[in-house]
C-alpha cells in the first residue's frame, strides 16, 4: 500500500492503494465514485473514460502511480448540475438505453469537442470508436454530439 | 369507454405497506427518478406524507405522486413507460410523476419479469386498470366531501373538478381520504382518443442521473462493510473442479478467504432460470476488487473432465461438420401441407439454399455481479435480474429460508438481451454470502462473464422453393437445427402462404450451455428465411416486395392449413408501409437495397437497407424501419428501441462470433470479440409506426431479427455476393 495525493474534480484526495490499482478501482472502490463504470478492464469498451488534464483516457489502464500531479476528471465532475451541453443534449436526444455506457461516451464526447467544437462525421466515428454501446445507440450519440456542438458554437 | 375488471383480489390490490416499507431499504435517489429536464425549482417539492392508493400508486398532500414501476428495466425503457400507462389513467400532469422501481412482490404486481418483449402488452390491462382505480377512490372521497354523487366528479391532470358547484381540488388535498376507501371492483377506463400521456414522447425517467454518473446499476451498490467476491470457473464446458492451492492467493493483501462451493448441489430443485454449466467455483472474498482481480491469478486450480466431456468434442471445426452431416439426414417433421415431394417434382426451378451463424456471447456491458447478505434470519438481494420471481424460489430453495425471507430489490440493469434470465450469479452470490457471514458482492470481470456459458446457440438452416412454370411458389421445404436447440417456427410465415409446405427440426448435443439472446430463435431464421425469399424472388423474376405481398395475398384470401403464427394483414401492411417511406423502386445507381420483413413477440417489422460503395467496400448509408406494435406507448423510446435493434442485428450478423476449442471458449473479451462500433453503423435511421387503436405489444425484440436480412440482401446487390454464413464479414473484408 502506498498513499497517493490526488487532484479529481478540483478537489484534493487522498488514497491508500497498491501502486498497481488502476484509477477505475480507486474511483469507485476506494472514494466511492461509480459513476465511472467497469465494461472490460483491457481498454477495449470505453465505460471507464475520465479526463486527465483534460484529455480522454480509459481508467481501467491507468495505475494510480502514474497519475502523479495531474488533474482527474469523472462524469460527476464534468458540470456541477449535470448541464454540460453534452449532457444537455444527451438528455434532449434521449440516447441512452440501459445507460451503462453513457458516461464513458458522454466524458470522450466532451473530450472531443473540447479539441475540436465543430466535428464532422467522420472526426465523431473516429474519435467514438472505442466506445462500445451494446445496446446500439449510436445513431444518437452522433446526433447528440452535433447537438452539444452546435449548442456551444452558438453560446 | 371500456369497463374493466379489476383483476386484483382485494388483498393484493389494497393498502399494501408490504410494498412501501419492509424488507431492505434503500436511499430514496436509489430508487426514485424524477422526469429528465426539470431544473430543481420546476419539480416539485417532497411531501410531507405519502398515501399510498394502491400498490402502484402513491400520493403526497401536495400532489406530487409516486407510480412504481413492477418489471425490471433492462435499457427497453419500462421504467417510464409502464409508468406513464398509470398515469393516463389517473390522470395526471407526467410532469409531477416520480417513478419508483417497485420491490419484488408478486402478490401486488404480476409478472416481474423482463423477457420476451411482453412487459407492456402483458401489464397493459393492470397498468390501466390500477391508474383507473386510483382515479376512482380519488373521486369518491371528493364527492364525499362535497356531498355530491361521484359521478359528478371527474378529473383533469391532477385536479378533482365538480362542475356544478364549481369545486375544484388537487389530488393531493384528497389523497389522505382517498387511501381509506376500498378499491372499486371494477374500473372504467378512457377512451383511446382521449389519451393525453400515452402516444407522447416522454423522456427516459434515469435520463439524468445516467448522465451524471449517480448510482444506478447492481455494480454501483455497495454499502459500508461489503466485501467483493470473484469466482473462478472451469476453463473450458464439459471440465469441473478436482482441486485447488490458495496458499499464495490467500497470503495477498485484502485476501479474507478462498473457497470452493457448490451452487447446485445434487437434489436441489431448480427453475427453468438455473441454467449454469458451472456449479462448482473457486471463489476469492476480500477487500476491494483489485486485490480480489490479482489473488485470483495466484490460485491454482486442477479441473477434470465430467462424463460427458469425453464423449463430444465441442471445437468449433467439429461443430461445422456435425451440422452439416445431421442436416443431410431426416428430421422430425413438425409441419407438413400439401405434398411437397410431388411438388417438388412438378416444379419447373428449384432453388435450395443453406444458412449458418455461430454462438453468441450476451456481452451485456454491465458484466454479471449481485449482491447478497445472508444470515440465518433473512436474506437481502440487490441487483440486475430480469427474473426475480424465479430467483426468489431457488434461493428459498438452496437456503433453506422461506419466501417471507427473502428480499430481491431490482437494480436497473446495464443490458439484458437475455443474458440476466439465467441468475445463476445471484445464487452464487447468496451461497458465498452464507458461507462467509458478511455482505458480499459477487463482481464477474469480462472474462468471467464472456466465458460462462448461456450463450445463443449455433444455427443452421437449409431452405428449398420450388416454382411452376408461371414462376408461383408451389413448394416450400425447412430444414432446422442447431447446437444444442434448433431455430424452426413451423407455424410462422410462409407456413398459410403454400399449398406444399413442411418443416423439419432436429438438435445435437453439446456440453456449452445456452439460453434465450433476443429474439431467440429469430435472431437467426429470420435473416435466413428473408435472405432465401430474396433469392426466390429473384429467381422467379419478381420485385421482392411484390414477391412477399403476393404471399400475403394468398395467406389472406386463402390460408393453407391451420395455426399459423402471424397476422398476414398487419404483415403485409408494414412492408408496404416501409416500400412507400423508402420510397422502393425510385432509380438510384450508387445505392443498393436490400428488404425484409418479420413478426416475432408479437410485433411486425418491416426494413428497407441502403447501402453504397464506397472506396470499394460496402457502407450501409439509412435502414428505415416500419412497425406495427399497436399503440405506441413513448414514441421517442419506441424508436429508440427500433434504432438500436438495428444495429444489434447489423452488428452481429457483420462481426461477432464465440468459437470453441475443446469445449473452451476462444474468445473472452472485447479485443477478440468483435462487436459493432459507431464508425460501422449505419449513417441515418427512419422509423415509421403503423398507426392503429391495437392495444401494444413490445419492442425489445422485434427490430432485430428481419434487419439481419435487409443487410444480406443489400450486400448481394453491392456487392454480387450471397452471404450464407455468419458472420458475414471475415477478416479481409470489412466495411468502408
Amino acid at each position: 500500500m502506498a498513499s497517493y495525493n490526488l487532484k479529481i474534480n478540483g478537489k484534493a484526495m487522498q488514497v491508500e492503494a497498491e501502486p498497481n490499482t488502476p484509477m477505475l478501482w480507486v474511483l469507485r472502490d476506494n472514494l466511492d465514485m461509480v459513476g465511472t463504470k467497469f465494461g472490460c478492464g483491457i481498454a477495449q469498451c470505453g465505460a471507464c473514460t475520465v479526463h486527465l488534464d483534460g484529455t480522454a483516457i480509459r481508467s481501467c489502464s491507468l495505475p494510480v502511480a502514474a497519475v502523479g500531479n495531474r488533474s482527474i476528471t469523472t462524469i460527476e465532475g464534468l458540470s456541477e448540475t449535470g448541464d454540460h451541453p453534452v449532457q444537455k443534449a444527451w438528455l434532449e436526444e434521449d440516447v441512452p438505453q440501459c445507460g451503462y455506457c453513457q458516461a464513458g461516451q458522454i466524458m470522450n464526447a466532451a473530450a472531443l469537442l473540447n479539441g475540436n467544437p465543430n466535428p464532422t462525421d467522420e472526426d465523431i466515428d473516429i474519435a467514438m470508436k472505442g466506445n462500445l454501446c451494446r445496446c446500439g445507440t449510436y445513431t444518437r450519440i452522433k446526433k447528440a454530439i452535433k447537438k452539444a456542438a452546435a449548442s456551444q458554437t452558438k453560446a | 369507454m371500456t369497463v374493466i375488471k379489476t383483476k386484483f383480489g382485494r388483498r393484493s390490490f389494497l393498502k399494501t405497506s408490504a410494498a412501501a416499507g419492509g424488507g431492505l431499504m434503500i436511499s430514496f435517489s436509489w430508487l426514485a427518478s424524477c422526469t429528465p429536464g426539470q431544473t430543481k425549482e420546476e419539480v416539485m417539492a417532497m411531501p410531507k406524507e405519502w398515501f399510498e392508493l394502491n400498490g402502484f400508486i402513491k400520493i403526497g398532500e401536495n400532489g406530487l405522486v409516486t407510480i412504481m414501476s413492477p418489471n425490471p428495466e433492462i435499457g427497453q425503457n419500462i421504467k417510464t413507460s409502464m409508468p406513464m400507462i398509470v398515469a393516463e389513467e389517473l390522470d395526471v400532469d407526467w410532469d409531477n410523476v416520480v417513478v419508483e422501481q417497485a420491490p419484488l412482490n408478486t402478490e401486488i404486481f404480476k409478472r416481474q419479469l423482463a423477457g420476451g418483449s411482453q412487459s407492456i402488452r402483458q401489464g397493459w390491462n393492470s397498468l390501466r386498470s390500477a391508474g383507473a382505480a386510483g382515479r376512482h377512490v380519488l373521486r369518491q372521497a371528493a364527492a364525499e366531501a362535497w356531498q355530491v354523487p361521484v359521478e359528478e366528479v371527474t378529473t383533469k391532470a391532477g385536479t378533482l373538478i365538480h362542475e356544478a358547484s364549481s369545486k375544484k381540488a388537487g389530488y393531493g388535498e384528497f389523497a389522505s381520504a382517498a387511501s381509506k376507501f376500498t378499491a372499486p371492483e371494477e374500473v372504467t377506463l378512457k377512451d383511446k382518443s382521449d389519451f393525453s400521456i400515452i402516444g407522447t414522447s416522454r423522456r427516459n425517467v434515469d435520463g439524468k442521473k445516467i448522465v451524471t454518473g449517480q448510482p444506478l446499476f447492481g455494480l454501483d451498490y455497495q454499502p459500508e462493510g461489503t466485501l467483493i467476491a470473484m469466482a473462478i470457473h472451469a476453463p473450458a464446458f464439459g471440465l469441473k473442479l478436482k482441486s485447488f492451492d490458495a496458499e499464495q492467493a490467500k497470503s495477498m493483501p485484502g485476501i479474507k478467504d478462498v473457497f470452493s462451493v457448490d451452487t447446485y448441489p445434487e437434489g436441489i430443485e431448480k427453475q427453468w432460470s438455473d441454467t449454469s454449466a458451472f456449479s462448482e467455483l473457486v471463489v476469492v472474498v476480500g477487500n476491494s476488487t483489485w486485490q480480489v482481480i490479482q489473488a485470483k491469478k495466484a490460485v491454482v486450480v486442477e479441473w477434470e473432465a465430467t462424463e460427458a466431456f469425453e464423449n463430444i468434442d465441442d471445437s468449433t471445426s467439429k461443430h461445422k461438420e456435425a451440422l452439416l452431416k445431421r442436416s443431410t439426414q431426416p428430421g422430425e417433421v413438425q409441419r407438413e401441407d400439401g405434398d411437397t415431394d410431388a411438388a417438388f417434382k412438378r416444379a419447373s426451378k428449384i432453388v435450395e439454399r443453406t444458412y449458418s451463424a455461430p454462438f453468441l456471447a450476451h456481452n451485456t456491458m454491465e458484466p454479471m455481479n449481485f449482491y447478497a447478505n445472508v444470515t440465518a434470519e433473512k436474506a437481502d438481494l440487490v441487483g440486475p435480474i430480469q427474473t426475480p420471481e424465479y430467483l426468489e424460489m431457488t434461493l428459498s430453495e438452496r437456503l433453506g429460508l422461506s419466501l417471507d425471507k427473502i428480499d430481491i430489490q431490482m437494480t436497473r440493469m446495464g443490458g439484458g438481451f437475455g443474458r440476466r434470465l439465467y441468475g445463476h450469479f445471484a445464487v452464487e452470490a447468496a451461497v458465498i454470502s452464507q458461507k462467509v457471514q458478511s455482505p458480499i458482492k459477487l463482481v464477474y470481470t469480462r472474462e468471467d462473464d464472456m466465458t460462462q456459458g448461456c450463450y445463443r446457440p449455433a444455427y443452421h438452416v437449409t431452405y428449398k422453393a420450388g416454382l411452376d412454370d408461371n414462376n408461383n411458389l408451389i413448394a416450400f421445404h425447412i430444414k432446422a437445427g442447431g447446437i444444442p436447440s434448433s431455430p424452426l417456427f413451423a407455424n410462422r410465415f410462409p407456413a398459410g402462404a403454400v399449398d406444399n409446405y413442411k418443416a423439419e427440426s432436429w438438435e445435437l448435443d453439446t456440453n456449452i450451455s445456452v439460453g434465450a439472446w433476443r429474439a431467440p430463435r429469430s435472431n437467426f431464421i429470420a435473416g435466413a428465411e428473408q435472405s432465401f425469399l430474396d433469392e426466390v424472388a429473384e429467381a422467379a423474376g419478381k420485385d421482392p416486395i411484390d414477391f412477399r405481398l403476393e404471399l400475403f395475398d394468398k395467406a389472406i384470401s386463402n390460408p393453407v392449413g391451420e395455426n399459423n403464427d402471424y397476422d398476414a394483414e398487419r404483415y403485409a401492411g408494414v412492408l408496404k408501409l416501409v416500400r412507400e417511406k423508402a420510397n422502393w423502386g425510385s432509380s438510384n445507381a450508387a445505392t443498393h437495397r436490400g428488404v425484409a420483413a418479420y413478426y416475432c413477440h408479437n410485433s411486425y417489422v418491416a426494413q428497407v437497407l441502403d447501402m453504397e460503395m464506397e472506396g470499394g467496400k460496402p457502407k450501409i448509408k439509412t435502414v428505415h424501419s416500419a412497425v406495427d406494435c399497436g399503440i405506441v406507448v413513448n414514441p421517442i423510446a419506441a424508436t429508440n428501441m427500433m434504432e438500436g435493434g438495428v444495429i444489434d442485428g447489423l452488428g452481429h450478423a457483420l462481426y461477432s462470433a464465440l468459437t470453441f476449442n475443446e469445449g473452451s471458449p476462444e474468445k473472452n473479451n472485447f479485443g477478440a470479440y468483435r462487436l459493432i462500433r459507431m464508425d460501422e453503423a449505419p449513417e441515418n435511421q427512419e422509423v415509421s409506426f403503423v398507426e392503429n387503436d391495437i392495444d401494444p405489444t413490445g419492442l425489445g425484440e422485434p427490430p432485430l431479427p428481419p434487419v439481419i436480412g435487409a443487410l444480406a440482401n443489400a450486400l448481394y446487390k453491392a456487392t454480387g455476393k450471397r452471404h450464407y454464413h455468419q458472420p458475414f464479414m471475415e477478416k479481409s473484408f470489412s466495411l468502408g
